[in-house]
């Protein structure tokens, strides 16, 4: 077997699952720099007084932008954490390594032809993609061999802890590292197996094989893909704090009975919250909704809110052991603020709980959500949760991975410690300028908000126009903050100091 | 270690803080969770759930033809501006990129809105006061509507409905009760 | 081998909780089949159910 000794982590390291890791990361991160390009340029022109693209590209790149970084950037790296959970931790190798490069390659011809057709100004329907509104076929095309090739992927995980436990990689319990990724695995294949049944179909319909889908089904089963894909992130995004605070500090979680609770209450509950998109759409009844919506979905939040304290608790605990033990916050003086995979773990459950976890529990009451769908608001919500949790979770996770499996030290490490605080911050000022823009009613995915040439004139109350030069201003500082990031990432991977 | 695999059995009793922290996240999950029934209940604003299926698109087109025809009392902008009786059922349509007709309607009267769509899906959003819903083509959404206070409100789009969608702007005119 | 099963008995017994949560299959299935029938089967039936747009008097 072609493995290597990790002498920084003692783990056995195989080619083939290093390699997956590799590959699936900086491809993510490559996603990340076109998709982030694009967010800057979305910043720029919701920003009232600079309103730089005009419409129609506006709406091109918007498209581009929800696709690549939500999509892309994410996927890609949790597919590299897949490799990474179900091979390297348990000291093993990947089962048939090319099946993990199948996946691979299905997921980059997908993405480039999404990328390729909407460039092309054939797909201008928004990463969501209501039907009757139609792209060409290759766009839903793309969406298929992308969800196929991920698919792969999810299933490879199994696979491979199947074989694991054979090979005697482990005798009972997954590493809770492992056991986040297994809940990961196995919303995408619930979320991808949705993708593909509605996907597919309006594949057909776009080239005139179908004559009609019908929008409301259209709209149910795309949030099954669209919203629960998003649960595959925050399954990953756990997992990764709960990493990152193992491998820097040596935490133990505090209970383990605990954590894996929450994770299967994440697997059993939080699905069905694809419903918040559904809260004010004709169809579902209000038990539909509220069921989906309200009682079930509080599980998952309760979820949420024990990885809260299980993790800081554990990071307490291991500082404690350290010798900072000093009254009741020594030990959070004491934290390696200045190593980039701490504090951006430790930013990464702020951001998270604090802003996207409550904004989210209040948006999605049904009542709320009247005042509140499609408004920018939701914007500012999802950028907490995605941008400001997961983001900057991962962001932590590359920084935590490049010495373990790229074997380079991190350059220019000043601005690297510097980096999650401005990106974190910078995304913070943005979102809240968004969501303050959004209680006034400002709506997202609109190019003009002041009705210039509208047939009949309206304009939002002025205070908009300060919220909306906030959220430029933070988002410039995050766009800063994720250049240093795609610099100092890329630029290790590359040039960084061979570790052994 | 969440690195490693836990020890034999790993299922042990919780500690006093966390039966602490999980009994206060289940207290406030309680509360958030039994607020959205009960207020389904005793709130003023619900999303409302009534809706039709509307086979031919035509169909809801003629609704809104034959009710501008009957309670048309002006124009703006080459918009017909129509006054239904309060209690009845107004039509309302929308298409790439407006929406028809403009209504009057009078403070304190309640009145039953339908909402469908003619092409794509589209967003009603009133404004200044911020209500949302969603319009989908081939259904009819019916939005039960009591205006409280008088004023012009506008309508516009906040569902991606094309490179025309900021150009959608609706209006609807509430008169104080009376005349 | 045998050794190993001989340190495995007489060890108290694994909890059936643990023996859940370390399912992934029946994880797996679960994670699947009940998000599958609250959310997508019963919004299918539902968008299936509704009715046709009544005659109104004009
Ligand atoms: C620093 C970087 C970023 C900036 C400045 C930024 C900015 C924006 C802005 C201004 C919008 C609103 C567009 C509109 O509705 O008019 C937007 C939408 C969005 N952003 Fe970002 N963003 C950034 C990073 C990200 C990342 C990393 C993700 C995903 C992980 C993301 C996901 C999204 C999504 C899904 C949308 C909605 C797209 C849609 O409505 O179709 N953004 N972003
Ligand atoms: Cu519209
Ligand atoms: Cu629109």
């Amino acid at each position: 077997m072609d493995y290597r000794i990790c002498s920084l982590t003692g783990f056995k390291i195989h080619k083939t699952a290093e390699d997956l890791v590799k590959w699936n990361m900086v491809t993510a991160i490559l996603f990340l720099t076109l998709g982030g390009f694009m967010g800057l340029l979305m910043a720029l022109t919701r920003w009232p007084s600079v309103h730089y693209l005009d419409a129609t590209h506006y709406y091109r790149f918007l498209t581009l932008h929800g696709f690549n970084a939500l999509l892309l950037w994410i996927l890609f790296f949790e597919i590299g954490l897949v490799y990474f959970t179900s091979a390297i931790l348990l000291n093993t190798r990947v089962v048939a390594p090319f099946v993990g490069w199948i996946a691979y390659a299905l997921m980059l011809v997908g993405a480039m032809f999404v990328n390729i057709v909407v460039f092309a100004g054939k797909a201008d329907v928004l990463f969501t993609s209501y039907v009757p509104l139609k792209a060409n076929g290759v766009y839903y095309l793309g969406i298929i061999i992308f969800a196929v090739g991920a698919l792969t992927a999810f299933g490879h995980f199994f696979a491979n802890i199947i074989q694991a436990k054979r090979d005697g990689a482990y005798k009972n319990t997954l590493p809770l590292g492992t056991f986040g990724l297994a809940a990961a695995s196995i919303i995408g294949v619930f979320t991808l197996a949705h993708g593909a049944v509605i996907m597919i179909p309006v594949f057909f319909w776009s080239i005139d094989l179908i004559k009609y889908i019908d929008p409301g089904t259209y709209r149910l089963i795309f949030w099954a893909l669209g919203h629960a894909s998003q649960q595959i992130n925050v399954c990953a995004m756990v997992a990764m704090w709960y990493m990152s605070a193992a491998f820097v500090l040596g935490a133990n979680p505090v209970n383990e009975k605990l954590s894996r609770t929450a994770f299967v209450l994440y697997i059993l509950f939080i699905n069905i919250a694809s419903e918040h998109h559904l809260l004010v759409d004709p169809i579902f009844s209000t038990w539909h909704k509220v069921v989906n919506t309200g009682y079930m979905m509080h599980l998952a939040v309760l979820a949420s809110m024990i990885h809260a304290f299980a993790i800081p608790a554990s990071m307490e605990v291991a500082l404690r052991k350290k010798g900072y033990t000093k009254g009741l916050f020594d030990w959070l003086k004491n934290a390696p603020w200045g190593n980039p995979a701490f504090s951006a773990t430790f930013l990464s459950i702020i951001g998270f709980g604090f802003l996207g976890g409550i904004t989210g529990v209040i948006f999605g009451t049904e009542q709320f959500n009247i005042i509140r769908h499609n408004t920018f608001a939701i914007t500012g919500h999802f950028h907490a949760t995605v941008v400001s949790g997961t983001t900057v979770a991962f962001m932590g996770g590359t920084y935590l991975l490049i010495p373990y499996i790229f074997r380079r030290e991190i350059i220019l490490p000043r601005l690297a410690a510097f980096q999650p605080y401005l990106y974190a911050i910078g995304v913070a000022v943005m979102l809240i300028g968004m969501i303050a823009a959004g209680s006034y009613g400002v709506p997202r995915r609109h190019w003009d908000i002041t009705f210039s040439s509208a047939i009949f004139p309206f304009s939002f109350d002025p205070s908009t126009d300060i919220f909306l030069s906030i959220m430029g201003v933070g988002g410039l500082l995050a766009v800063l903050g994720g250049v240093i990031f795609i610099i100092v990432s890329l630029g290790s991977i590359m040039f960084g100091r061979r570790t052994e | 270690m969440a690195i490693k695999e836990p020890e034999r059995i790993w299922w042990k009793p919780y500690t006093r803080d966390e039966r602490l922290w999980v009994a206060m996240a289940l207290l406030w999950m309680m509360v958030s969770f039994v607020f959205m029934p009960v207020y389904h209940f005793i709130g003023a604003q619900n999303p409302p759930n009534e809706t039709y299926r509307v086979g031919d698109k035509e169909k809801f087109r003629a609704l809104v033809d034959g009710m501008v025809n009957k309670y048309k009392v002006g124009e703006e902008k080459g918009f017909p501006i129509v006054k239904p009786e309060p209690g009845s059922d107004v039509f309302v349509q929308a298409s790439m990129w407006q929406w028809y007709p403009i209504l009057e309607l009078q403070q304190g009267k309640t009145y039953r809105i339908h909402l469908s769509s003619m092409d794509i899906t589209h967003g009603f959003s009133i404004q200044p006061i911020n209500m949302n819903f969603t319009v989908l083509p081939g259904y009819d959404y019916v939005v039960t509507l009591t205006p409280t206070t008088a004023g012009d409100y506008y309508i516009i789009c906040n569902e991606y409905c094309g490179l025309g969608h900021h150009l959608m702007v609706g209006k609807m005119i509430v008169k104080q009760g009376g005349n | 081998m045998a050794e190993e099963k001989k340190t495995e008995e007489g060890q108290e017994p694994v909890p059936a909780w643990q023996l859940f949560y370390d399912n992934i299959f029946l994880l797996l299935f679960l994670g699947i089949a009940i998000p599958t029938l609250v959310y997508t089967v019963w919004g299918l039936m539902e968008i299936v159910q509704i009715p046709e747009l009544p005659v109104f008097k004009p």
